[in-house]
């Protein structure tokens, strides 16, 4: 039997121990939408969206294959939207169908032990039920497993007071895709959520770099492109280790075994060897050649303690977690948000309460973030991000809890100004605060991996930001004495009414520089070459405009044209401290670079900006 | 200092600064100029003349970095231009200075703020006031009422006003340029400056200047150069107590203060601007309390205005800690208009007797 949440484990107890009245997990979620993120309209088209899109990853992933998923939503009549999500993955075979999308609870994933998106199988059935509750539409479901089957259709409802599924209709259909599924659902909810629906999906599409997602939202499309061509590898799942199992899980592991003790043990945990075993068994005071099936209840608990009190290794975190890497986490985020810098980390995996997990974080600042505000926050749990309850979240406690002062930068509780910070919990079971999973509770191990990665991350930014400001400190100082010295020398002569006084020692002393100047004057474009870099210099210069710079003195040694924008090249070698000029007949602007010299040993001003 | 001798000595101070930026980039430095540092860390009081005046605490402003640089470069525009208008005898408004500064490309102003308190920094490095820069405030003086004579200059000719019998009920308008003002006789025995139109009204309608020969002076709000030069003067001139009369919140405590001790923003000009013989009569701390006066309960920016007046050295005093302290503990801060509260007359039958003669005006 599954691990089930707490909820679902005595709504079950109700059913099944006490037989007294049955309720149903259908009629139970009916009656407590709100557990799994149905709790208003526009949150349900989103939650649809997150289950489908989830399975389909999740789905393309155990295949090796990459997902290329299409979303449609549309309004088909008053308040009734009609989602579509349509993957590449590798469907799903007739029989299954059923009861995957008209079935609550039912999944395979429940039982193993490793990092999915969906955790407990309940979504995209919760939707089809959701829909039936406001429409009283059935779900419509295509899905091919490959080019010798045929796909199949099925028209599903679901049986609230069984928890069965109900089928309308069903039957092979004629589809142009080789293998995949496709998911239409219709349901009452409104388009409020819209930009918050975008936001997921881009958010998704920073995560799984390797997808590629289509949206149409009644009239408008959008695309989320793939950045990376790998195919995820497929988390694989372990035993459960001794020290993250409750006794509900380990009551249905002892029913399900005809092993004795000691084979149990070793074979069902994970790192449990013969010896471990052994210790175990005489801790609880059992004999090791005991059935595990025909435990008592207070043997099961006794032996349950024993395990938790022996030292075990911490369980094996290489295969069942998949990381996305600082590479692509870097490359997703440059794809959905233009940044002046990026920096990513993937924090070695670590254990509690015998569940493996791992923390990724990273950090963009400057481009085109908005300068103003708190930071960009975007939280994600094995690679789904959480959309809802940031302020319950212990991301976003770990974030407002590091000194982002020490970083210069400012802080208000969290973080402010031009700033995006990214976190990724990735575990075979993330400690979520509720059901409808918005928030991750705080653990200590957890919170210690984040605020150790986002310090790291930190110490990265600061030393980026002091470098740029460096290099903005030297062109702010090259601004001054290039192009507004020799304004105030202009006004400053006419007013003492003496003779204009020639600024270029001053730059020639602080600039150590090639300095290139273009102004315009009177009609009239002259290019500048001042060489005080100490030694002579094989220089070309680029002056691309709209001037074509025929008249030019001395004339330029190649002109080409393109669009209406002529680029003008002037080859010339310039002794030290020596000074070299162009000018030509033109209104000026454009480009102008210069080629030959070190970027830090030259410097491009233009007077007229 | 004749009107002749100020200009000549405005165009030599200015044509100084531009001679010194010129030498400098010649001998190929970087042009430079200092200044004193303009803060409340930097004022000091001078025993001499009785008011607070600029330290020695100087700040460089050299062309190094594009923002000085700039700020160098619009520094010499302004001088460039005062001295045309010097040369060719015009004079224009700082407003007009302002949109002049449109047509000066790179040192053109971005706010009136700025060029304003550029030609303050020409006034300190100069040692000239802005009227020997023919430049003039836009905003209108004050108003006056009371038994007081003055003679005035005007283009009809030279006009003697008495400033209740030839004026209207709002009073005589302070000029722009007080310096031309002649103090012929008064009647009075003290002035009361007042912050707000409502309470200026109010006594004149409540004939309190004529039961207790007092000059009523409106403030409107923080007062205008004029305004304090104005008051400088009837001080210096006759010899009269000067009385502020304000709100009781720490903003208008700095009204006071500017008028009193001069303002930290023209700290260079206060021996001409200052009052410091003027008495901070009320709104006190106290009399919300003592007479229970409706009032408002302090804002953050409010509290944050009471302690950095503790750390102002002007309000250095035992009466003013005792009464901002006593505003923190409150809490609160009432309007002048909240004594009608207790009825029109309160204020001019009870509470301006009852505190001018514990003060021992009359």
């Amino acid at each position: 039997m599954p691990q089930l949440p707490r909820w679902l484990r005595l709504v079950l107890a109700d059913e099944l121990a006490k037989q007294q009245r049955s309720i149903s997990v259908a009629e139970f979620f009916e009656k407590n939408k709100h557990l799994l993120g149905f709790d208003s309209p526009t949150r349900g088209v989103i939650t649809t969206i997150k289950e489908a899109v989830d399975n389909s990853l999740d789905a393309c992933e155990e295949a090796q294959v990459l997902p290329d998923i299409f979303i449609s939503i549309k309004k088909t009549g008053n308040d009734i939207f009609r989602i579509i999500v349509e993957d590449n993955g590798p469907g799903i075979v007739p029989a299954q169908i059923p009861f995957v999308f008209g079935k609550l609870l039912y999944g395979s994933r429940f039982h193993q032990i490793r990092q999915t998106r969906g955790q407990q199988g309940i979504g995209i059935s919760a939707a089809v039920l959701y829909a039936q509750l406001t429409s009283g539409l059935p779900s419509i479901v295509i899905s091919r497993t490959g080019h010798k089957e045929p796909a199949y259709r099925f028209e599903i409802q679901i049986k609230i007071e069984t928890n069965e599924p109900d089928i309308i209709a069903q039957g092979p259909f004629e589809w142009d895709r080789i293998h995949g599924t496709r998911v239409q659902i219709e349901f009452r909810s409104t388009m409020a959520a819209k930009k918050k629906l975008l936001e997921y999906l881009r958010y998704t599409s920073v995560v799984n770099p390797h997808a590629r997602f289509r949206v149409e939202l009644d009239d408008e499309s959008f695309t989320f492109e793939r950045v990376s061509q790998e195919v995820i590898v497929c988390p694989v799942a372990i035993q459960p280790h001794p020290h993250g199992i409750e006794l509900g899980q380990f009551k249905r592991m002892t029913a399900a075994s005809n092993q004795n003790l000691i084979d149990f043990l070793e074979e069902g945990f994970s790192r449990v060897g013969k010896k471990t075993a052994q210790d175990m068994c005489d801790r609880a005071g059992l004999k090791s050649s005991l059935k595990a099936k025909g435990l008592s209840a207070d043997q099961q608990k006794a032996l349950l303690a024993a395990m938790q009190e022996i030292a075990v290794p911490a369980p094996p975190t290489s295969q069942c977690l998949s990381p996305i890497g600082e590479e692509l986490i870097r490359r997703g985020l440059d794809k959905e948000f233009q940044m002046d810098f990026v920096a990513a980390r993937t924090r070695a995996t670590s254990v509690f309460s015998g569940h493996p997990f791992m923390v990724e974080a990273a950090i963009g600042y400057g481009g085109k973030l908005p300068a103003e505000g708190n930071a960009i926050i975007l939280r994600f749990a094995n690679r789904v991000p959480l959309m809802y309850q940031q302020g319950a979240c212990a991301i976003t406690e770990c974030i407002a809890n590091v000194n982002w002062k020490n970083y210069n930068l400012s802080q208000q509780g969290l973080p402010m100004g031009p700033v995006l910070i990214l976190v990724h919990v990735a575990s075979t079971n993330v400690p979520f605060t509720s059901e409808s999973k918005d928030a991750i509770a705080s653990i200590p191990e957890i919170e210690k991996e984040i605020v150790l990665a986002l310090q790291d991350l930190g110490r990265e930014l600061k030393n980026f930001v002091s470098r740029r400001d460096k290099n903005k400190l030297a062109e702010d100082r090259a601004r001054a004495v290039c192009a507004i010295i020799p304004e105030i020398a202009v006004k400053v002569s006419e007013i003492v009414e003496k003779p204009l006084v020639d600024t270029s020692p001053i730059e020639g002393r602080l600039m150590r520089k090639l300095i290139a100047k273009k102004w315009t004057r009177d009609g009239k474009v002259t290019i500048e070459l001042a060489n005080y870099s100490g030694h002579e210099g094989e220089i070309s210069a680029y002056d691309i405009s709209a001037d074509n710079a025929t008249d030019a003195v001395p004339k330029a040694d190649f002109v080409s044209e393109m669009d209406g924008q002529f680029t003008k090249v002037w080859k010339m070698t310039i002794p030290a401290k020596s000074v070299w000029h162009v000018s030509y007949t033109g209104k000026g602007g454009g480009i102008l670079e210069i080629r030959g010299v070190d970027d830090n040993k030259k410097m491009v001003v233009d007077l007229d900006v | 200092m004749s009107k002749e001798e100020l200009e000549k000595k405005a165009m030599i101070s200015l044509l100084h600064i531009a001679s010194a930026w010129y030498d400098q980039m010649k001998s190929g430095e970087i042009p430079s100029i200092s200044l004193p540092s303009r803060t409340k860390f930097n004022i000091e009081y001078d025993d001499a003349s009785e008011v607070w005046k600029y330290g020695d605490k100087e700040s460089m402003r050299n062309a190094a970095s594009a923002k000085s640089a700039t700020h160098l470069l619009k520094m010499a525009y302004v001088i460039g231009f005062i001295k045309q208008q010097l040369r060719e005898n015009r004079s224009s408004t700082l407003r007009e200075m302002y949109y002049i500064s449109e047509g000066w490309k790179r040192a053109k102003f971005g706010a009136q703020d700025e060029s304003n308190y550029l030609i303050e920094d020409l006034e300190i490095l100069s040692d000239v006031p802005r009227e020997g820069f023919h430049l003039h405030p836009e905003e209108n003086g004050a108003s006056i009422y009371g038994p007081m004579r003055i003679r005035e200059e005007t283009r009809r000719g030279m006009k003697t006003i008495h400033c209740q019998d030839d004026v209207g009920l709002a009073g005589y308008t302070i000029p722009n340029s007080v310096e031309n003002i002649e103090f012929v006789d008064h009647d009075a025995k003290f002035v009361i400056a007042i912050e707000t139109g409502g309470m200026y009204d109010r006594l004149i309608e409540n004939g309190f200047d004529e039961e207790y020969h007092a000059i009523l002076l409106h403030l409107k709000g923080q007062p205008a150069r004029s305004t304090r030069r104005m008051l400088n003067k009837i001080s210096s001139n006759w010899d009269l107590p000067i009385l502020a009369f304000t709100d009781g919140d720490p903003w208008s405590y700095r009204i006071y203060g500017s008028v009193a001790y001069g303002s930290i923003k023209s700290a260079h000009m206060s021996e001409l601007l200052a009052t410091p013989k003027a008495q901070f009569l009320g709104l006190r701390p106290s009399d919300i309390r003592d007479y229970d006066l409706p009032s408002d309960t302090l804002t953050e920016k409010d509290i944050e205005a009471l302690r950095s007046e503790l750390t102002d050295p002007r309000f250095a005093t035992d009466f003013w800690r005792k009464e901002i302290n006593l505003q923190l503990e409150l809490g609160l801060k009432s309007e002048q208009q909240a004594f009608a509260a207790h009825g029109l007359d309160f204020v001019t039958k009870k509470y301006l007797p009852t505190r001018l003669s514990e003060m021992g005006i009359i």
